[in-house]
């Protein structure tokens, strides 16, 4: 099964913590992460997301495999969103079924973390004033 | 040689395309990003950038391929 995927159109949590349900997992963890209405200080209307999609899935699926290696978790899945979202809207989905709650903790927060720092995905943000940028952190 | 380089996020504002055919003596992909940079006025230097061929991550010292797809990553902010 494929654990990292790339969607153009909005994540179902329900549907993704469904595929992760088995009765060997004692704990369950998921994160979301959701477009905000403000960044730095600015006033935020919506994000446009970019990815490189075969590097983007070829990361994600090396990350969510060590993650799940290294903590002895069951199950993961990562979705990341690309196109244009609206405020409140989920951009990231991250799920981890764990036969405790430590390793499932562990696994979630490594999967957000590695994802946000080497996946090739890219957000602009349009701003309430009329103009756009993209973030590039390191820059 | 012949190839295809693809840009995302500022690179592709700045060069303006989502992707272009490129001709080009480079002797490693470095060479290329630079003949690149000085044609759309990237601000990014290498060392800010990752470079990947064929959708696999490459090294600078690399020389380019007849017929790859190249794309030059600028620093990522997904999540």
């Amino acid at each position: 099964m494929k654990q990292f995927g790339l969607s153009e159109t909005p994540i179902d949590p329900a549907a993704l913590r469904a595929q992760l349900q088995r009765v060997d997992a004692g704990g369950f963890v998921s994160f979301e992460g959701w477009v905000r209405s403000s960044n730095a200080g600015r006033a935020v209307l919506r994000l446009g997301y970019q990815a490189y999609g075969p590097l983007a899935e070829r990361e994600g699926q090396r990350i969510v495999d060590a993650a799940v290696e290294r903590h002895g978790a069951l199950a993961a899945l990562c979705v990341h969103r690309v196109g244009l979202l609206e405020l409140g809207e989920m951009a990231v989905y991250v799920g981890v079924a764990a036969a405790h709650r430590n390793a499932a903790f562990a696994c979630c927060r490594e999967i957000i973390d590695e994802v946000k720092a080497h996946v090739p995905v890219w957000k602009n943000e349009h701003y309430a004033d009329g103009e756009s940028g993209w973030i590039h952190p390191e820059a | 040689m012949q190839l295809d380089v693809l840009y995302f996020a500022s690179l592709r504002d700045a060069a303006g395309c989502e992707r272009e055919r490129v001709e080009t003596h480079a002797v490693d992909l470095a060479a290329l990003y630079a003949e690149l940079a000085a044609r759309h006025g990237f601000r990014f230097v290498p060392p800010h950038l990752r470079v990947a061929v064929d959708g696999a991550f490459a090294h600078w010292s690399d020389p380019p391929r007849q017929g790859s797809e190249v794309v030059f990553i600028p620093p990522v902010s997904g999540g």
